[in-house]
């Protein structure tokens, strides 16, 4: 029989013909492949988030192949000379041999740490976009509160996963979570043995928050993320107002190729940037720390950032503790417990409390600048102030160690703190909110400023306003415009009345405007004087 | 712009199998029936191979180079470069394989970079530049499917004829609700009775056949008075099996050797239940912060204070223990020692009052 002449070229035809015949594809595919996305850099950041959750599952999956996360005591004999010998879990000996004895080992761990420091911080941050946009608006609620979810799960799973290496470090980390668990009102001690398994540390703790950190939580992140791409997918990405934007619509360009390219682009640079900071920064060297001991702390131990903000507050929280009846209701379960849910749940309900004040029940499809909603960005600058201060608390004996400060001090100023600064920081951004929108409020109205002084004859100084609009109402006055929601030009430049000024690190990619060649300001044949504004 | 929208979409739609349309025509008659109008479309480069275009075309192609040099490099390093660690007091000078995971990271870090770049270059600078709107239809479905919807959802509950059949709902009831406690109940073979864990620890005598706990190093040398000069601080295990292990790790106590002055002073201070606790200038503390647990074990002797690194609490020594700054509510616990005959220290007694961070039943 003779062979059929192979056709290169009609192979993807004849594929897609087969996949067409089982699956209908044609039209998906198609709608798919054309849908339309609107662009904004702050519509990133909740892609590093995805691509470092991304780099954790490959690092995390090598790391499992050779981390055994039992308690058992054994004899370290590994080849990092200063602890030979000495008697640690092999959770800890592990975690050495995948440092010290695993070809690359070393240079998985740490990117498995950065990306999960990675992970974290732009998780927060693009929860941050969100909220000053007010994408979390209706119909946009449920991904909140899946966002805000998926938050909680990183930072449970971020604890889980410096707590299982056993080292001096994590072992104090799990003695706190301990003295926390102890705290809860009525269940405390019976919760705190439940979950060690006995006294503390008992010989199940690491297995326990293994099977949590690689698989359940894990698992249910994967499927909370899916959900929350599926419904930016089905919802229609948010877009910021501008030209031809509407609620209605969505102004961008389409997902194949350019987003498609742009997404995979970007992906490979945050995996290089996790890659990078993985094989050059050093992180978590916990041979320095030696095994857990119960009896052995080092000054400094502080957690991860994103625990920080815990660890300051429980730090910052005064020795107020309750008894009575035979009961105890120690202080730390305040900040801790208290302290953590709230900072848990009021992002998570966010949505909810706003719509209560504001009985705003619209669809919103195009984003607010946080100058445009100042009570809520005035409550968002709030609660970063807040996080703040207590991050910074939780590393104060770093700060004071180093800018020899009094330890005391710190922990005084950051009480004190805690109380004024939200309020200031609530005032302050409030105002500043209502400033910007006046200022572009009158540009709109008066024109940009344009810096040239002239004086009256009869004596009086004025500055010259460029309008935005030759439109004139009438009487002769400039037309008043209509904020509509983004950027007011300021500067002269940005109506391309001068050459753009300097761009570039280095040096300048643009050429300065040459103040003597008129012709390159302005396209008309004749300059004429900025007149209007004038009174 | 609406309005030309809407012109077009009232056109019929256009045949696209009768082979008169371009490529691109399809493309954009494909786009009009997804509700997307292009409001703006230009080749990156109208006119084709410019000095411009050649420079973005051979940057990316030298990025894609360097990627593929960065992961050959990667796996070289990977397979060839000395790996095996080598311990050196500093730094292992002079060693290859220190250079092991930067060299690592480096290739990895250009390897995925320089494709990454090279990709959002190409896609940045040689994609057609396109602005395009699509309609959203949010805002739910229309009336018509809401009721359709609605009836086959009340149809459905109908027919299962659950409102009728009032015994049947609560049998169900009765049926499902146990098997949700029973999904739940192997989780209580997590619990543990707590028992007298947290108000014990190992200096009970019951650890030593009744006889009262030595206290002893972490390598298990009994410790003596002499071993301790004036204002110095060990730190000290009960002197059974396993005592300086984890498995005791409530029990660890810093022995101090108070000054004279400062051993008067807290002998004055002490506590009633503490009142012969200290054996002549030497006084035991529970090394576990009564905040939430770290060993709080920063003595400074000046001011004779204990600091707990985690949270700085800080204890008073020469009056109980008490906290004097920071979180913490309650003094550290003091070991009642003596030294027996053959001058070993031992615990008189556990500890008087639980060890540790406060719970609930302590009361």
């Amino acid at each position: 029989m003779k062979r059929r002449k192979f056709d290169a070229a009609a192979l993807p035809g004849k594929v897609g013909g087969a996949l067409d015949d089982r699956f209908k594809l044609a039209s998906p595919a198609r709608k798919l492949m054309t849908k339309v996305f609107p662009d904004h850099w702050s519509f990133l950041l909740g892609e590093i988030a995805l691509f470092s959750f991304i780099v954790l599952l490959l690092t995390g999956t090598f790391l499992a192949l050779f981390f055994e996360p039992s308690m058992v005591e054994v004899h370290y004999e590994g080849s990092y000379l200063p602890l030979r010998g000495i008697e640690m879990s092999k959770a800890y000996e592990s975690t050495l041999n995948i440092s010290f004895d695993i070809r690359g080992g070393l240079v998985i761990r740490q990117m498995h740490h950065w990306g999960a420091l990675l992970f974290v911080a732009a998780i927060l941050v693009h929860m941050g976009r969100t909220f000053f946009s007010g994408a979390f608006r209706k119909p946009r609620e449920t991904n909140w509160v899946i966002g805000a979810i998926l938050f909680i799960l990183a930072f449970f799973e971020g604890l889980l996963g410096y707590s299982i290496p056993d080292d001096g470090l994590s072992g104090t980390g799990l003695r706190i979570i301990h003295g926390i668990t102890e705290s809860i009102p009525l269940i405390g001690s019976w919760a705190a043995h439940a979950l060690f398994g006995g006294e503390f540390p008992g010989e199940v703790i690491i297995t326990r928050f293994y099977i949590l950190h690689v698989l359940l939580v894990p698992g249910i992140m994967l499927a909370l993320i899916a959900v929350h791409v599926g419904l930016v997918f089905a919802q229609k990405h948010s877009q910021w107002p501008g030209p031809g934007r509407t609620e209605n619509n969505v102004v961008g360009y389409r997902m194949f190729p350019n987003y498609a390219a742009k997404q995979g682009g970007f992906f490979m640079l945050v995996f290089a940037v996790i890659a990078f900071m993985g094989g050059l920064f050093q992180i978590n060297p916990l041979w320095l720390f030696g095994p857990y001991e119960a009896s052995v702390v080092s000054s400094g131990s502080q957690p991860d950032f994103y625990v920080m903000f815990l660890d300051g507050l429980v730090r910052l929280f005064p020795n107020w503790e309750l008894s009575g009846f035979g009961f105890i209701l120690p202080a730390v379960f305040w900040p801790a417990v208290i302290g953590m849910g709230v900072a848990f749940t009021v992002p998570l309900l966010y949505p909810f409390i706003e719509r209560r004040f504001t009985k705003d029940r619209a669809h919103h499809n195009l984003l607010e600048r946080p100058r445009d909603n100042p009570t809520r960005t005035a409550v968002g600058a709030m609660f970063a102030s807040i996080w703040l201060i207590t991050t910074v608390t939780g590393a104060n004996d770093i700060i004071a160690d180093k800018f020899n400060i009094s330890l005391n001090a710190m922990t005084w100023g950051g009480r004190i703190g805690i109380v004024v600064i939200p309020v200031l920081t609530f005032y302050i951004t409030k105002r500043i909110c209502l400033g910007l929108q006046q200022h572009d409020r009158e540009v709109l109205a008066h024109g940009i400023e344009t810096g040239i002084m002239r004086r009256d004859p009869d004596g009086r100084f004025y500055e010259i306003h460029q309008p935005l609009t030759d439109e004139v109402d009438e009487h002769g006055h400039p037309k008043v415009l209509e904020y509509n929601g983004w950027t007011v030009p300021k500067k002269m430049n940005r109506v391309g009345a001068l050459k753009p000024g300097l761009r570039g690190f280095f040096k300048p990619i643009e050429i300065p405007g040459d103040s003597t060649d008129q012709s390159s300001l302005d396209s008309k044949d004749t300059r004429e004087e900025i007149e209007a504004g004038k009174k | 712009m609406s309005a030309a929208q809407h012109d077009s979409s009232a056109n019929e739609p256009v045949d696209v199998t009768d082979g008169k349309l371009s490529r691109f025509e399809i493309v954009k008659e494909g786009l009009r029936r997804d509700g997307i109008e292009i409001l703006h479309y230009e080749p990156a480069f109208p006119v084709p191979g410019t000095k411009v275009e050649k420079r973005i075309e051979r940057f990316i192609a030298f990025c894609f180079v360097v990627a593929g040099l960065g992961a050959l490099g990667f796996v070289a390093v990977f397979a060839f470069w000395p790996w095996e660690y080598e311990y050196a007091e500093f730094g292992g000078a002079g060693s290859m394989s220190k250079w092991y995971t930067p060299m690592l990271g480096l290739t990895l870090a250009l390897g995925l970079g320089g494709l990454g770049i090279g990709i959002l270059t190409w896609a940045k600078k040689l994609l057609p530049v396109e602005e395009l709107v699509q309609e959203r239809h949010d805002g739910g479905s229309n009336e018509e499917d809401r009721v359709i919807t609605g009836a086959v959802v009340g149809n459905m509950v109908e027919e299962t004829g659950i409102k009728r059949r009032p015994m049947l709902k609560r049998a169900l009831l009765f049926g499902a609700a146990p098997l949700g406690l029973a999904a739940i109940a192997p989780l209580g073979t997590l619990i543990v009775p707590p028992g007298d864990d947290l108000v014990t620890t190992g200096f009970n005598p019951r650890n030593n056949d009744g006889q009262p706990v030595g206290l002893m190093l972490k390598d298990g040398t009994r410790v003596r008075p002499d071993m301790i000069s004036v204002g110095g601080q060990i730190t000290a295990f009960p002197a059974i099996p396993d005592g300086s292990t984890n498995k005791h790790a409530d029990s660890p106590v810093l022995l101090i050797h108070l000054r004279d002055e400062d051993a008067k002073k807290a002998r004055e201070n002490a506590y009633e239940m503490y009142e012969g606790a200290q054996w002549n200038n030497y006084i035991a503390y529970s090394k576990i912060c009564t905040h939430v647990g770290c060993p709080a074990s920063l003595y400074e002797q000046q001011t004779n204070r204990l600091l707990c690194p985690c949270h700085q609490s800080q204890f008073l020594i020469t009056d109980n223990a008490k906290p004097v700054f920071g979180p913490a509510t309650r003094h550290l616990p003091q070991l009642p020692i003596d030294v027996d005959e053959d001058g070993f220290f031992y615990a008189v007694s556990d500890f008087l009052v639980p060890i540790g961070p406060a719970f609930w039943e302590r009361g």
